[in-house]
C-alpha cells in the first residue's frame, strides 16, 4: 500500500478492500520503522490518527466521504495543529501546543484526511538544506549523507521514502520546489494569496505560501483542491473562484507555448544538470509545446532583494517570540529586559538569529530606504519582467536548482553559498507567481527538478503540463534504493 | 559593505538577543558577506519605479467591527510559561 499514490488510495478505500484504520496503521508501522533513517518527523501523532482514521471510516459508512476521506498525509511542522505539537524546527516552540487549527489543517479534517505526523524543516523555514531544525538535519532518501534541501525537507523526504504518500510544505524562496526536486517528488508553490496563511507560521508575510509535495501532479491537484481557497482570516488571500484542480489534467499540450528564460540556463547550472532540464523540454515539444528564449533582465537582482524583504518581515514577525505567553522562557530570568535576550538568544538557532540581525538592521533608523524600500522597488522591476514574458509564451520553464543534492555540512560555513542554493526559485516568490517542480531525471544517481513557471492563478494550467509529463516520463516513479 | 562591532551591538539590543562577545566576530564576517550581497541593489535603476508590498497590489480589507470570537483565555494560558490568576507572570517591571 505506500508505494500507491493519493488517487490509487482513495479507490482502494472506496471499493472497501481496506479501511482506514487498517490503512493506518500499516503507515504508522512502516514510518515508525523506518523513519529512523531519515529524521523526516518531528512528531508522530499516532493516537490522533488513529482517531481520525476512525472517524472517516464513519464518514464513508455514512456515504459523506470526499477523495481524502481515511487517506494518510503528513503536515510540516509549519502548519498549526490543535493538540498537536508545532515546532516550527525550533527550540522556542519544542513544547508548544497549539489550541487552534490553521485553516489549511481544518481543511484537511474536513475532508476527512487522516495525519500520520508533523514533518521536520529548517528552523522557522529559514534554509535550503533542513539543517538548521533544531531536531536534527534530515537524510535524502536518494543519498548517504545527502541533504533533502529545505526548508521543507522533512516532506520531501518522507514522499520521497513512500512514508507518506503526500505532505503539506510552504515556500518562501524555494521551500516546497527545492526540496522536491533534490529528493525526486512533485511539489507546487501557488500563487500568492491562493492558499491561507492563517495559522502557518509566518516567516516573510509578502512572499510565503501553503502548497502540496505528493509524487505526482494529480495528487499534488488533488491537495489542491483541498488547500486552495478564500479565507477571511488572512488578510492577504485573494477571494476568486477555485477550480477543480483535477479537471483539466488531460488537457492536450498541442500549441502550448514554453519560454526558456536565458538568465536560467547560466554558468551557475552544471552541464549535465542542464542536459537534464533541456532534455525534458525536448519531451514537451514532442507533445506539440512550441519554445521560445525569454529574458528576465532583472533576475539577477532577485537573492539580493529576497535578504532584505525576508530578513525584514522575519525580524517583525519574530517578535511575537518573547517567552511571556507561549513557547520558551529562559531560567530565571533577572529583569524584563534579561527575560527578553536571552530567551530569543537560547530559543533560536544561529540562522535565524543572523536573520533577525539583518532585518533588524535594514528596517533601523538610517537604513530603510537604501534597504527596505530599495528591495521593494527591485522587487517590482523582477515582477514586471515576468509579466512581460507571459506576454509572448504561456508557460516557462528552467532548472529547480543549480546542482543535485549536496553532501550535509558542505554549504554551511558560509550563509551566502546556501543563500545561492535559490539562485532559479527566489525571484517566483518575489513577483507572487506559481511554480512546480518536476521529476526530469538524474545526474549520479541523483533526482533532478523542472521548473514550470506560470503567471498568477494559473495552477491548473500547471498541474496539466506536468501530469501530461508524467505520462510519458517516469522519473516520478523511480524508488529510492 | 561592512557591519561594525558596535552596529552589531547596537541591532542586537533592538531586536532582543543577547550577544557575547565571541558571537559578534563570527556576525561581523557573516552579516558583512550577507550586506556585501544585499548591496548589488544599489546598481540598480528604480528611478520612478513605485516599491511593492503585495504582488497582487491587494490592499488591506476591513471587516464589520463585531465580536466573533469566544474567549479562550484558559486554553491560551495552559501554554504559557508562568501565570497566575488569569493573568501572565513576567518579571518585575515597576519598581
Amino acid at each position: 500500500m505506500h508505494n500507491k499514490s493519493v488517487a490509487e488510495l482513495s479507490k482502494e478505500l472506496e471499493s472497501g478492500k481496506i479501511s482506514s484504520v487498517e490503512l493506518t496503521q500499516q503507515f504508522l508501522d512502516r514510518l515508525k520503522s523506518e523513519d529512523g533513517k531519515y529524521n523526516s518527523f518531528i512528531t508522530i501523532s499516532a493516537d490522533q490518527a488513529l482517531a481520525e482514521a476512525k472517524a472517516a471510516d464513519e464518514m464513508r459508512a455514512a456515504g459523506k466521504a470526499t477523495a481524502w476521506t481515511g487517506v494518510p498525509f503528513a503536515h510540516k511542522d509549519i502548519f498549526c495543529t490543535n493538540g498537536v505539537r508545532t515546532t516550527c524546527g525550533s527550540k522556542m516552540l519544542e513544547n508548544f501546543v497549539p489550541p487552534y487549527d490553521a485553516t489549511v489543517t481544518a481543511n484537511f479534517k474536513a475532508a476527512g484526511a487522516v495525519c500520520l505526523g508533523k514533518t521536520n524543516m529548517d528552523e522557522f523555514a529559514m534554509g535550503s538544506s533542513n539543517e538548521s531544525s533544531f531536531f536534527g538535519a534530515v537524510t535524502n532518501p536518494w543519498g548517504d549523507k545527502r541533504v533533502p534541501g529545505g526548508s521543507s525537507g522533512g516532506s520531501a523526504a518522507a514522499v520521497a521514502a513512500r512514508l507518506v504518500p503526500a505532505a503539506t510544505g510552504t515556500d518562501t524562496g524555494g521551500s516546497i520546489r527545492q526540496p522536491a526536486a533534490l529528493c525526486g517528488i512533485t511539489g507546487l508553490k501557488p500563487t500568492y494569496g491562493r492558499v491561507s496563511r492563517y495559522g502557518m507560521i509566518a516567516f516573510a508575510s509578502s512572499l510565503d505560501q501553503g502548497g502540496p509535495m505528493a509524487r505526482t501532479a494529480e495528487d499534488a491537484a488533488l491537495m489542491m483542491n483541498v488547500m486552495a481557497g478564500f479565507d477571511p482570516k488572512d488578510s492577504t488571500c485573494i477571494d476568486r473562484e477555485v477550480p477543480d484542480y483535477t479537471a483539466t489534467l488531460n488537457e492536450p499540450l498541442k500549441g502550448l507555448k514554453i519560454g526558456l528564460p536565458k538568465e536560467y540556463f547560466s554558468e551557475q547550472l552544471s552541464p549535465a544538470m542542464e542536459e537534464q532540464v533541456r532534455n525534458a523540454v525536448r519531451e514537451y515539444e514532442k507533445l506539440g509545446a512550441t519554445v521560445k528564449e525569454v529574458s528576465l533582465p532583472n533576475a539577477k537582482l532577485a537573492i539580493a532583494a529576497y535578504y532584505v524583504i525576508a530578513p525584514a518581515e522575519a525580524s517583525a514577525n519574530l517578535s511575537r517570540f518573547d517567552g511571556a505567553r507561549y513557547g520558551y522562557r529562559c531560567e530565571n530570568p533577572k529583569d524584563l529586559m534579561d527575560m527578553y535576550t536571552r530567551t530569543r538568544a537560547e530559543g533560536f538557532g544561529n540562522e535565524v538569529k543572523r536573520r533577525i540581525l539583518v532585518g533588524s538592521y535594514a528596517l533601523s533608523a538610517g537604513y530603510f530606504d537604501a534597504y527596505y524600500l530599495k528591495a521593494q522597488k527591485v522587487r517590482r522591476l523582477i515582477q514586471q519582467d515576468f509579466i512581460n514574458a507571459f506576454k509572448e509564451v504561456d508557460v516557462m520553464m528552467s532548472p529547480v536548482s543549480p546542482s543535485p543534492a549536496f553532501v550535509q555540512g558542505e554549504k554551511t560555513t558560509d550563509p551566502v553559498t546556501m543563500y545561492l542554493e535559490d539562485v532559479f526559485t527566489i525571484a517566483i516568490n518575489l513577483a507572487g507567481i506559481p511554480a512546480m517542480s518536476v521529476p526530469a531525471g538524474f545526474v549520479n544517481g541523483l533526482p533532478v527538478g523542472l521548473q514550470i513557471i506560470g503567471d498568477y492563478f494559473s495552477e491548473a494550467r500547471l498541474l496539466n503540463a506536468a501530469h501530461q509529463f508524467q505520462q510519458v516520463t517516469d522519473w516520478h516513479q523511480r524508488e529510492p534504493q | 559593505m561592512s557591519i561594525s562591532r558596535e552596529d552589531i551591538e547596537k541591532v542586537a539590543v533592538l531586536a532582543r538577543i543577547k550577544v557575547d562577545d565571541e558571537q559578534v566576530s563570527a556576525l561581523e564576517k557573516d552579516l558583512g558577506n550577507i550586506l556585501d550581497l544585499v548591496d548589488q541593489l544599489s546598481a540598480a535603476d528604480t528611478e520612478a519605479v513605485e516599491p511593492m508590498a503585495h504582488p497582487l497590489d491587494a490592499v488591506q480589507r476591513l471587516r464589520a467591527d463585531e465580536v466573533t470570537e469566544t474567549n479562550q483565555r484558559e486554553a491560551f494560558q495552559a501554554i504559557a510559561p508562568a501565570t497566575e490568576d488569569g493573568l501572565y507572570l513576567v518579571p518585575k517591571v515597576i519598581e
